[in-house]
């Protein structure tokens, strides 16, 4: 029988029981609720051991890389060793902060050592227990960094340390999770990447992901900003999609002189260039009403739920 | 066989998921009471009811259909919008390309839940 380990206790699986079962059996709390595999709540990750296939279906590629599996569904042939579903940890260093304009700030990191992602995914950054914040990877693998993107909120005490802070300063973070990554069926699949504000770090991920990795299939780029100063990353993308005839790349601010054919918004001008969403392979990152409404729409107009990555930035309420 | 196995399991409710939850959100009568709502949970949700309306394996009970909607049904949910989403649920299935038969099953386990959905008295049958 396949023993559980988990917060320093252990048990032994019974013929047939789930690993849920093992562990309430055994007197641990674990938060559960369909107990048929479909409502997540049970979500635990496995250190070492298989917890089986069976107990991964239906979560993200990313989740089923970083160990996460959903204990109803569990019964494994060996034995776990299961952690809470949070993330390991780094130490790191800042490398370069570099003001761009516009209050946005490019933040480079040293790459902690052992530490593996996916251009487009983000981590937690902490600068103390009570102060964490998530920003997406702007950067791929085989930087020599991290890179982030950061707006400074005039009260924000994260991203105001972060864009005043000196090289070597000392840094932590938690992850990397989420599935905002370069990940299609085929590399002549469809691509619409809609980035907005700074939501534009893991698109700008996605994209160079994309084309490293030769995708050949049209792609439909949307910048949104409030204003012009916040266009940022203009010289990188432009070099990026300057003489790629299947790049389709549009820029637009909310703010800014009527006769400017840039101003409108984002969410709008992506669906006038999208009319139909069906087939294709949907990227959306920036605030969270607009990246929802977005979602919502490309969902109805027919892109499958799987074929969409959201990352909707949400403001801390305080600090 | 459920309809459920007939189907072929959870990856084929998978597909269906889809199809189902875009009728669904697309259809101006019942379409309010997704507004804000994330629709990857709700996906979830949607997929453990067409797995128990299929016969698969789930643990729903009354109790947790009539907590569920209990906020839904303080917002005005009635017959009209359970029977639009049965309607739906049909639809899917059609496309799916399930006998009429089987449809009618699945349909008769999603009745089974309309007086929990719904905040009523469980009718006598």
């Amino acid at each position: 029988m396949s023993k559980i380990s988990y917060r320093g206790s252990s048990v032994e699986l019974e013929a047939e029981e789930s690993v849920l079962d093992a562990l309430l059996r055994a007197g641990l709390e674990v938060a559960s609720s369909c107990r048929a595999g479909a409502c997540q709540a049970c979500m635990l990750r496995a250190e070492s051991g298989d917890p089986g296939a069976a107990a991964q279906a239906g979560l993200r590629p990313a989740q089923r890389e970083a160990g996460f599996f959903l204990a109803c569904m569990a019964r494994p042939e060996e034995d776990l060793v299961i952690a809470d579903a949070a993330l390991p940890s780094h130490v790191t260093r800042i490398q370069e902060v570099r003001d761009w304009g516009g209050g946005i700030y490019r933040v480079r990191l040293d790459v902690p050592e052992g530490f593996s992602y996916r251009g487009g995914q983000y981590v937690q950054l902490a600068r103390s227990a009570a102060q964490v914040r998530a920003y997406s990877l702007a950067s791929l693998p085989g930087d020599p960094w991290l890179e982030l993107h950061v707006r400074q909120h005039p009260r924000g005490k994260v991203s105001r340390w972060l864009t005043t802070a000196a090289a070597g300063d000392e840094v932590s973070l938690r992850g990397p999770s989420g599935e905002c990554y370069y990940q299609v069926a085929s590399s002549s699949q469809p691509l619409v990447l809609v980035g907005m504000g700074t939501g534009m770090a893991p698109i700008y991920a996605v994209l160079r992901d994309a084309i490293a990795a030769g995708h050949d299939g049209p792609i439909t780029l949307v910048q949104g900003a409030r204003s012009a100063a916040a266009l940022y990353l203009e010289r990188e993308l432009s070099e990026l999609c300057d003489g790629r005839p299947g790049i389709e790349f549009l820029r637009c601010v909310l703010e800014g002189d009527p006769d400017d054919p840039r101003v409108g918004d984002a969410v709008q001008r992506t669906l006038e260039a999208c009319t139909d969403f069906k087939g294709r392979r949907v990227y959306l990152c920036g605030g969270v009403e607009q990246v929802n409404a977005l979602k919502r729409q490309a969902f109805l107009r027919g892109a499958r739920l799987q074929d969409i990555s959201a990352d909707p930035f949400v403001l801390a309420a305080a600090g | 066989m459920s309809v459920y196995e007939q189907l072929g399991g959870a990856a084929a409710i998978d597909a269906a998921v889809d199809i189902f939850y875009r009728k669904v959100l697309g259809d101006d009568r019942i379409s309010k009471f997704f507004d804000g709502v994330d629709i990857d949970k709700q996906a979830a949700k949607q997929k453990a009811f067409l797995t128990m309306v299929t016969g698969g394996p789930n643990h729903y009970s009354g109790r947790d259909m009539r907590a569920a909607h209990s906020r839904l049904v303080a917002r005005g949910l009635t017959d009209e919008h359970f029977d639009a989403v049965v309607a739906h649920l049909g639809g899917t299935l059609k496309e799916l390309g399930v006998a009429d038969e089987l449809i009618g099953q699945v349909a008769a386990v999603a009745e089974s839940v309309r007086d929990d959905v719904l905040g009523r008295v469980r009718q006598a049958v």
